[in-house]
């Protein structure tokens, strides 16, 4: 087991050095300038000492070197500060990524806005799952069934739609007909007591169920046809011919089967929704990760773009392995070491 | 004596007679083919019947509902959203076959490659695998931000961002169909035929293009219905995050971003680009599924 996650880690480190280059090799090549957005009064060589200031008067193979060693090694000593409370060398000489737009350190800002993220795209997934799995099994089980065609139709209109316009027909709906729920998510409120948190729960329905549905659409056709691979197999009649209830054969053997490939394909999915989740928060406004990104990247704020987009393609290549070792785990034919 | 051979008439059927017998019997496919070519019909024909000017300003006419020189009403500016948004899928059509296009091209370039001559398949694998771990939304952002203003100093607004737009969704979506017939050829160069062909001297470009090819057609035809709806549906996503076709030039996407913040005003402006963007992926997406089903030769007996 340790060869095969070994094996898989030396493949994600060189695709991250190369996303990694190409990234910074395509912000780089942007025409837009740091000092554009200055008044004009500026003169030319307090420019040029702004451009110097930002370190953008440097060859691009030493400014590519510092941010990878802000990326990997001194943004992770400063999380590691902050999370034990110790100091490690001189951390504040250490320099960070900087946004152009504030200021301040990229990651502080990103951290900023985490929570919200986490919280509106990890709830619609926990719910996705709890909606696809049973939907799923039970199209399965009833193959061809009226719940079975309803089900495949729902879930093709599903992920048909885009969450775009579910979101703003949501937000007709619910928002502006029926007024139940407010279309806009406020990130200042906070839970104190029962009342607070009603508030929250309420703000939060719209965008998590619209993604909810969205993932849930996806997730069942693949629960649905795992379900089916396994259950007319040998050890289904097994089962049964044992005297297994019905119940036990359908939830304790076929489903925990049908689950590998589920389970590595919600661990495949994580990146996706994240990626998704940069819509729905335009469409609810909240202001997570998502909506970070497009505000940097219409301010052409630079370091922000480039840590916020590796960031994501760290999720995508973690969560390609942790998918891959989770199959190889649950599943011991796959394990080819 | 010869043994009677029983007379039935036997008529001639090709792969493509039996594929249309099989698709014919996928309701909801035919469902999409008629929904599809409804809209498309729409879009292209739409104009004739409806001659307004999708640009025209007519400020005493601002947020109206139906009516019978609006049947759809009329925006903020005045400007009659049918007519918008026939305009809008002509582009959003467009994009979404260019798109698709220029995918399939790229994908199946690759595929051939990679499944055909040994020595390629590593290193284009490879590369494939990397394209597949980009973050792609965020990227597809990031690049029509750095090259909006050169490509439309260069080809002028519309052209300049149409380009763009096929060209960022090209080459963020071949990688899937790649796989596809990376595999298809794989499967298919072991065949006896081909080693029929290249027995009697047949030069390797005539056994790809003849012989492998050909038949590697019904996942590429799979991938091509379905790459239609991602084109469509990317080409909306980054219109409706502001960063597409301008405003004067309208998709069905952009038509959605500039209807959602009139959205308690004038709610028809939202309903109608995005109900024509689900129908349409979701008209493709069933004939995809058709597809599927009919050009697989399991499924397909007798």
């Amino acid at each position: 087991m340790i060869r095969f996650i070994t094996r898989r880690l030396m493949f994600a480190v060189p695709t991250l050095i190369a996303i990694s280059f190409a990234i910074f090799a395509l912000l780089d090549l942007a025409p837009n300038d740091p000092t554009g957005q200055l008044p004009l009064t500026i003169p030319p060589e307090v420019r040029a000492q702004i451009r110097d200031s930002l370190g953008l008067d440097q060859p691009f193979h030493v400014r590519y070197a510092k941010w990878m060693e802000q990326f990997f090694v001194n943004e992770p000593l400063n999380l590691l500060e902050e999370a034990f409370d110790i100091e490690i060398g001189a951390s504040s000489e250490r320099p960070r990524i900087r946004s152009w737009a504030t200021r301040s350190p990229v990651v502080d800002i990103i951290a900023e806005r985490m929570p919200q993220t986490l919280w509106v795209v990890g709830m619609s997934y926990v719910f996705g799952i709890l909606i696809a799995v049973p939907i799923g099994v039970i199209s399965a089980y009833r193959q061809y069934s009226w719940f079975d065609q309803i089900g495949t139709f729902i879930s093709m209109v599903g992920f048909s739609v885009p969450t775009f316009f579910t979101g703003l027909l949501a937000i007709i709906l619910f928002s502006v007909m029926l007024q139940w729920l407010p279309s806009i998510y406020d990130t200042t409120h906070e839970v104190t007591d029962l009342s607070s948190f009603w508030v929250q729960v309420k703000q939060m329905l719209m965008p998590v169920m619209v993604l909810a549905l969205y993932n849930a659409a996806q997730l069942s056709r693949f629960m649905r046809s795992a379900m089916l691979d396994n259950l007319n197999l040998d050890y289904v009649r097994t089962a049964r011919s044992k005297g297994l209830r019905e119940r036990a054969v359908l939830l304790i053997h076929v489903l925990r089967n049908s689950m590998i490939p589920v389970v590595t394909m919600i661990a495949l999915g994580v990146p996706t929704i994240f990626s998704g989740a940069i819509i729905t928060e335009q469409i609810f406004r909240v202001n997570g990760l998502g909506q970070l990104l497009i505000v940097a990247i219409q301010g052409a704020d630079i370091p922000l773009v480039q840590t916020l987009t590796f960031l994501f393609a760290v999720l995508i290549v973690l969560f390609n392995l942790i998918a891959d070792v989770l199959y190889g785990i649950l599943d011991p034919r796959i394990r080819y070491d | 004596m010869p043994t009677e051979i029983p007379d039935t008439p036997r008529t001639h059927r090709s792969l493509w007679m039996d594929v249309w017998l099989t698709f014919r019997q996928h309701t909801g496919a035919l469902i999409g083919v008629g929904v599809f070519a409804t809209i498309v019909l729409a879009v292209f024909l739409g104009p004739f019947v409806h001659g307004v000017d999708p640009q025209y300003l007519d400020l005493q006419a601002r947020n109206q509902g139906v009516s019978f020189a609006h049947p759809l009403g009329t925006d903020n500016l005045g400007r009659d959203t049918l007519a918008q948004v026939f305009a809008g899928g002509r582009i959003s059509l467009a994009v979404g076959f260019a798109a698709m296009f220029l995918s399939l091209v790229l994908g199946t370039a690759v595929g051939t490659l990679a499944g055909y001559f040994r020595r390629l398949d590593g290193p284009l694998m490879r590369f494939t695998d990397l394209f597949l771990a980009l973050p792609l939304l965020p990227l597809l952002l990031v690049i029509i931000m750095l090259f909006r203003d050169t490509l439309r100093n260069a080809f002028g607004p519309e052209t300049g961002i149409f380009f763009l737009i096929v060209f960022v969704i090209g080459i963020t979506s071949w990688m899937q169909t790649a796989r596809i017939v990376r595999g298809e050829v794989l499967a298919i160069k072991e065949r006896e035929f081909i080693t029929a062909a290249r027995s009697i001297g047949t030069r390797e470009r005539r056994i790809v293009s003849r012989h492998i090819l050909p038949n590697a057609l019904s996942p590429i035809m799979v991938s091509a219905t379905l790459g239609i709806a991602n084109a469509i549906i990317t080409e909306s996503a980054l219109s409706f995050l502001g960063l597409g076709f301008p405003p004067d030039f309208p998709t069905w996407g952009r038509l959605l971003f500039d209807g959602a913040n009139f959205i308690t005003i004038t709610p028809a402006r939202v309903l109608w680009p995005g109900l024509a963007i689900s129908l349409t992926v979701l008209s493709v997406n069933y004939i995809g599924d058709g597809l599927r089903d009919a050009l697989d030769p399991r499924l397909r007996d007798t």
